[in-house]
């Protein structure tokens, strides 16, 4: 069922977009937040489509959390008079607009240098096979060894996926790079939230 | 493992997809009678507990009919919204809440392979999924336009992620022990009441009780009720709501609340298992073992909802920051604790021990609850009619002609 799949691919898809153009255009925080929390489901709900459930779920977990903070600090920034409304100034468009095309284009360059899909037909790649075949069963099994294999790698066991030259990916570096860069950010984010002591004020 | 009875994995045909339709609807068809019994059983719990009886008429006895009433009655009633909400909010508010309920669903097996979409993360995409019912009670507190709603949606953001870590820390205890984030595997390692993970070792003991905790407050179930603390906030979040929308976000709780008891029936109780030490599927064939699953699920799920309520009626509302100092101080410090001393058990801890250790926590538990109940069963209480002439006695019970007779 290729056009079923396809044709489910392309809502998913579109609605995606529409609601990612709502982001931009809404004046209000609160709205724009929840457009992006659409947007971001979205795009969790085309890793479901393709199988991925990992990711999906991931994306869900990371990017509604993250979403959800903005919601926050977006409710408390506008608490005071509710529903403020940001206007964008028109250079403001004109800069963000650049900039979106430009990403646009290096996105396409990107996706349609990729063998298989577009290109010719690379067989040994896992995720060209389940695109063009759309079969999500065939892609769970991959998407689970293969998230095995990115685990073990992550904690530096010998079982990574295999290199050009036969030696095996070991994560774990940059890995420990980023758990200490977020460590930092954590022990930042308390520091700068915490309550300054007002001794003069209590007594 | 039996395969999957309705939409699998394949999306290959049209039955295929004709098969998830009829999943979907399956799904949200039994969140709604889950819903409605829920709601009969809680003013039922309610009444018992306060010493009245609930609903009696709708529907003869017991009231049964009672919640098909109340719906009708949210279904005519004028839908109001406020002249200061935002109406694009205060309209998608509860659609996202029902959503992140309805969509945990998908994930969570009723019985053997009687599940709508079977994941190798199921658990992991249940706790992710379910964490978007709290975007819609913050967006119905924000686009209410009142400062009751403001206040109890935020409240609600505050415990909800904060309370997310120790939930999840304690869903690790068992996936460290059966090494599966299958839910449908999960349940099938746990064939035979002391094979239940809850017994399995002390840690997995503990966490399940600071999984119900944290579970409670991830429904906002009392005595984390706060965001719709009735005596100070009107009803909180959804105090501006009315009609089928007020509906929509009470079938949201019920909802989650059955998921949330349907991951500590898999992850803790045994899933959809008996408590026989034989899989029903493999005796009884497909279709009549998983009818005996399915039932033996819903009514396990059911009963840990009923013991929510029962805490809900007992138990007073905390402070925020009781609640915030519980979740902080206590359960996240608990988590850690326990994932630490799990994975040490598993991996220190001879088999023997191990096997010993497991009968010790279920005959202990089987003991204390034998325990409680004769104790419960000799407690004298006041012999009704005396001290409250005319609550419930009847003309026969002893007080009640003296309590009646006029003062002299």
């Amino acid at each position: 069922m290729e056009s079923m799949h396809s044709f489910l691919f392309w809502v998913i898809a579109g609605l995606t977009g529409l609601c990612a153009i709502a982001t931009v255009v809404t004046d209000n925080i609160v709205r724009a937040a929840t457009w992006l929390l659409f947007t971001l489901g979205g795009v969790s709900g085309i890793f479901f489509l393709l199988g991925a459930d990992l990711v999906g779920a991931i994306q869900l977990l990371v990017y509604v959390g993250g979403t959800l903070v903005l919601v926050i600090f977006g409710v408390m920034l506008t608490a005071q008079s509710p529903f403020l409304n940001m206007k964008t100034s028109s250079a403001e468009w004109a800069i963000s607009i650049a900039v979106g095309i430009m990403l646009l284009t290096f996105l396409c360059f990107a996706v349609f240098s990729i063998k298989g899909k577009f290109g010719p037909a690379d067989a040994q790649h896992p995720v060209a096979q389940d695109v063009r075949r759309g079969d999500a069963a065939d892609s769970d099994a991959a998407t689970s060894t293969s998230t095995m294999q990115i685990g073990q790698a992550f904690l530096g066991v010998e079982n990574g996926p295999p290199r050009g030259d036969g030696k095996r990916v070991h994560y774990l570096l940059p890995f420990e790079i980023v758990s200490i860069h977020l460590l930092v950010v954590l022990i930042g984010a308390a520091y700068l939230a915490r309550a300054k002591k007002r001794r003069e004020t209590m007594l | 493992m039996g395969q999957p009875l309705f939409a699998s994995s394949g999306y290959l045909s049209w039955i295929g997809y004709l098969i998830v339709v009829i999943a979907a609807a399956l799904i949200i068809g039994f969140m709604l009678v889950s819903a409605i019994f829920s709601v009969w059983l809680e003013r039922k719990v309610a009444g018992r507990i306060q010493d009245r009886l609930g609903p009696t008429r709708v529907g003869g006895k017991f009231g049964w009919l009672q919640t098909l009433a109340d719906g009708m009655k949210l279904l005519v009633k004028e839908d109001l919204i406020p002249a200061a909400a935002d109406q694009m909010l205060f309209r998608v508010g509860p659609y996202i809440a029902l959503a992140g309920s309805f969509m945990a669903f998908i994930a969570l097996p009723f019985g053997n392979g009687v599940v709508a979409q079977e994941m190798n993360i199921g658990i992991f995409f249940m706790l992710a999924i379910m964490s978007t019912e709290v975007f819609g009670i913050i967006l119905i507190g924000y686009g209410s336009g009142s400062k009751w709603s403001l206040f109890g949606g935020m409240r609600e953001a505050a415990q909800m992620v904060s309370y997310e870590i120790p939930m999840a820390l304690c869903i690790l205890v068992p996936v460290i022990v059966t090494g599966s984030m299958n839910l449908g595997q999960v349940a099938l390692q746990q064939q035979g009441i002391w094979n239940w993970l809850v017994f399995h070792d002390p840690f997995t003991f503990a966490a399940f009780w600071t999984y119900f905790t944290c579970a409670l407050a991830s429904c906002k179930r009392a005595p984390f009720d706060l965001a719709e603390a009735e005596s100070e906030l009107v009803a909180g979040f959804h105090t501006e709501y009315s009609g089928f929308r007020w509906l929509v976000i009470f079938m949201a709780e019920y909802g989650s609340m059955f998921a949330v008891s349907g991951i500590a029936c898999i992850m803790f109780l045994g899933g959809w298992s008996l408590g026989l030490p034989w899989e029903l599927t493999d005796l009884l064939g497909m279709w009549v073992g998983n009818a005996l699953n399915v039932g033996v699920f819903i009514f396990k799920c059911w009963f840990l909802v009923f013991v929510m309520m029962w805490i809900r009626w007992t138990l007073p509302r905390l402070r925020i920051d009781q609640v915030m100092m519980m979740c902080l101080k206590y359960l996240i410090p608990i988590g850690c604790g326990l994932l630490l001393g799990v994975a040490l058990w598993m991996l220190i801890v001879p088999p023997f021990l191990q096997w010993l250790t497991k009968f010790v926590i279920f005959g202990g538990s089987i003991f204390a609850l034998l325990a409680m109940a004769k104790a419960l069963a000799s407690y004298t209480t006041s012999a009704p009619g005396t001290a409250m002439a005319g609550m419930w006695a009847t003309a026969k019970s002893p007080g009640y002609q003296a309590a009646q007779a006029p003062k002299a």
